[in-house]
């Protein structure tokens, strides 16, 4: 019933399909993505730092500052944090790279749900991974960084793909039930190489939940240039977006080349989830909850939303990654498996939210 | 007049002999295989030695090698198959969608998720595993059906709500492998990919009385799903009471999944594919959850067989059943029309 969605749809907030409201909104538009990015630098400075403090042994404020800036002999608090300062980072770095992506993607596919995870992106790069650790011998992290971001990217393509063939063109069930298929297969696959291989299926298991435990600075060394470029390519592009969400035909008029545009915007995606997979694992549902959350702040405007998802996905991952850690102690709940608890709710929310024609 | 009637009796009359022709198929079929699955191992036993065996007979060698080791990995394969068969063939045809099944909407994986809680972490087995799997299943699909209920396109609303609540389940259960120490590992995996591993006898029992009962209400219900496949209004039109039919039919459905998942773990799209390959051996228009559940049956037992036999490695069945369904889906998915309802 129509007027029931309605009145669902007017208790939540507007639809990114709908316009902001006409002139005092655009002030006040102003001054919540003010306050939007005051409040996400705050947050991230406190999920920065609880990242820093919590874990198996609590580190009172004043000792992380010193670790931080001090300088030798450290104390042993300090030498605690300063282990955990590359975690800190990698989960810092994939949160902004997961939450850019899922902006990029939902934008370029114009459909609420793409999500590396959902897209079964992650898995793809994850098979590649496999394939290369059990057929190639590969071990180092240099060398599987670009089978993870090969994986990622034949995935991607392959299952938009597969969703937009066939009438009626990609909507959101076809791309979702596309990568549950796609993530069905390439699991049984990742099974059928793993099971001969024992040792490999120990290390891999870790790697598979997603997990920013493991983090070292080479290898954020190695995913950095990628990471980069994902980043600027991504920001690049998304003042042209902004006319891709009026339409193809109204984009063409604007003068937007839009095979160009897609392939740029899917290529930043891509690299960035491809890159962050490959030292973290797959990490789930990042990319999807974090642009819906907020363009609620900031309104239909992709480089508002791609920036605020830079800030709200550091910000989102960091803060999984203490909870898991201060849910599980002394061990440890990997962060993969937390922002999947988070997530699955948002997405479900989402689907709710939207109408079935529109989806 | 007389000769419309006359066509229309004899096409009645031709559909019912195919039905009851890929019928008759399908159960050869499923002896075929099974005893293959018998005969074939380590050791090659003939069909007489498997036959003594079966008969309670003592025969050397064969007695170990067939009736513990295989005769309770066959049967097993038979009993999932025909549950996964016919309830993903419930599904499909009660929301009248064939990506409906219970493996795509994650009722398998909260079967599962409950199924391996209970054994690696509190280390519980046999039929209290089984209950808090079929609790669990219920549980799931009732959380699906309500967050989905009474909106506009429900069945396609009820598959988005299904990926999102399994991928929660699935979290769950990756949660718990890590939690698993490492010798669990390979048992644990079970309840990623489903397998036929290490199957006992005394772990059949529930399964099988669950087939025994659920399997022929299934049957009688299905009766009533034929008017339901038509729409529910038309449905509400001609007398069947939709609602009750179908809750009936999910928790049938829902049991059947879940005591399979129990025993032998989420076996990837054998409900999913049953139903489709079912209804394309008989012919459209009637329900057809018998045949689905043969096809069923039919489908694990040979991907055991090819994932005993034909590799180096041994692989699970699920593995084998996870690569073939997948195709199947996509090609399902490029000719899904725009509303994502019908085919």
């Amino acid at each position: 019933m129509p007027t029931a969605d309605a009145a669902v749809n007017a208790a939540s907030a507007a639809l990114p399909a709908k316009p902001a409201s006409p002139a005092p909104a655009s002030f006040s538009a102003r001054g919540r993505r003010r306050l939007a990015v005051g409040l996400g630098l705050l947050a991230l400075l406190l999920a920065a730092a609880a990242s820093l403090a919590v874990g198996a042994r609590e580190v009172p404020l004043a000792d992380v500052v010193r670790a931080l800036f001090g300088s030798e002999p450290y104390s042993f608090s300090e030498l605690a944090v300063r282990e955990r300062m590359p975690r800190t980072v990698l989960a810092l770095a994939a949160g902004v790279a997961l939450g850019v992506s899922g902006a990029l993607m939902q934008a370029v596919t114009r459909n609420p749900l793409a999500d590396p995870g959902i897209l079964g992106v992650n898995t793809g790069a994850a098979l590649f991974v496999v394939a290369g650790l059990a057929f190639f011998g590969i071990s180092s992290l240099g060398q599987y960084v670009w089978l993870a971001l090969l994986g990622a990217f034949l995935t991607a393509v392959f299952v938009y793909a597969v969703s937009a063939l066939g009438r009626g063109g990609s909507t959101p069930i076809k791309l979702a039930l596309a990568g549950a298929a796609a993530t069905a297969a390439f699991s049984s696959l990742i099974s059928a190489l793993l099971l001969p291989r024992i040792d490999v299926m120990n290390t891999f298991r870790f790697w598979m939940v997603g997990g920013v435990g493991g983090a070292e600075w080479e290898s954020l060394l190695v995913i950095a240039p990628l990471l980069a470029m994902g980043l600027a390519l991504g920001l690049a592009v998304t003042p042209a977006l902004n006319a891709l969400a009026l339409g193809d035909e109204v984009a063409k008029g604007l003068g937007v080349r839009i095979g160009w545009l897609r392939l740029a915007a899917a290529a930043a995606g891509v690299m960035l989830c491809g890159a962050v997979t490959a030292v973290a694992g797959p990490i789930g549902f990042v990319g999807l909850m974090v642009p819906h959350a907020v363009r609620l702040l900031t309104g239909p405007d992709q480089r508002w939303i791609a920036m605020l998802s830079a800030l709200y996905g550091a910000v989102l991952l960091t803060t999984a990654d203490v909870i898991g850690r201060i849910v599980a102690r002394p061990g440890e709940l990997e962060v993969g498996i937390v922002t999947v608890i988070i997530g699955a709710p948002v997405f479900i929310a989402i689907v709710r939210r939207y109408r079935v024609r529109e989806l | 007049m007389s000769d419309a009637l006359a066509i229309l009796r004899q096409g009645r009359r031709r559909r019912w002999r195919r039905r009851l022709l890929v019928t008759g198929i399908l159960v050869a079929l499923a002896l075929v295989l099974a005893a293959a699955l018998l005969m074939l191992g380590n050791t090659i036993y003939p069909a007489q030695d498997v036959f003594r065996v079966i008969m309670g007979e003592k025969v050397t060698g064969a007695s170990f090698a067939v009736g513990t080791l295989r005769l309770p990995r066959m049967i097993a394969a038979v009993l999932a198959g025909l549950a996964f068969g016919a309830a993903g063939a419930a599904f499909q045809t009660m929301l009248r969608n064939p990506l409906a099944s219970p493996d795509i909407i994650g009722i398998n994986s909260g079967c599962s998720a409950a199924a391996v809680t209970c054994i690696l972490l509190f280390n519980m087995s046999g039929a209290a595993v089984s209950a808090i799997s079929v609790l669990a299943g219920l549980a799931v699909a009732a959380l699906i059906y309500l967050l989905a209920y009474g909106r506009e396109g429900a069945s396609g609303r009820l598959i988005l709500m299904g990926i999102g609540v399994g991928a929660l389940m699935d979290a769950v259960v990756s949660y718990m492998l890590l939690k698993g120490s490492e010798y669990d590992i390979p048992a644990a995996y079970r309840w990623l990919t489903g397998s036929l591993n290490a199957m006992r006898m005394d772990e059949m029992g529930s399964l099988a009385i669950a087939v025994a009962i659920l399997l022929p209400l299934a049957l009688v219900l299905a009766r009533s799903l034929e008017a339901v496949e038509l729409g529910d209004e038309t449905a509400h039109a001609l007398g069947a009471r939709v609602e009750r039919t179908r809750i009936l039919l999910i928790l049938c459905a829902v049991g059947l999944v879940a005591f399979a998942t129990a025993t032998t773990g989420p076996i990837a799209f054998v409900a999913f594919l049953s139903g489709p390959i079912a209804s394309r051996l008989v012919g459209t228009g009637k329900p057809h959850i018998l045949q689905a559940a043969l096809v069923g049956a039919a489908l694990v037992l040979a991907a055991d067989l090819l994932g005993q036999f034909a590799f180096d490695t041994r692989f699970p069945v699920g593995v084998i059943t996870g690569i073939l369904g997948a195709p199947y889906l996509l090609v399902l998915l490029i000719r899904l029309n725009r509303k994502g309802s019908s085919l």
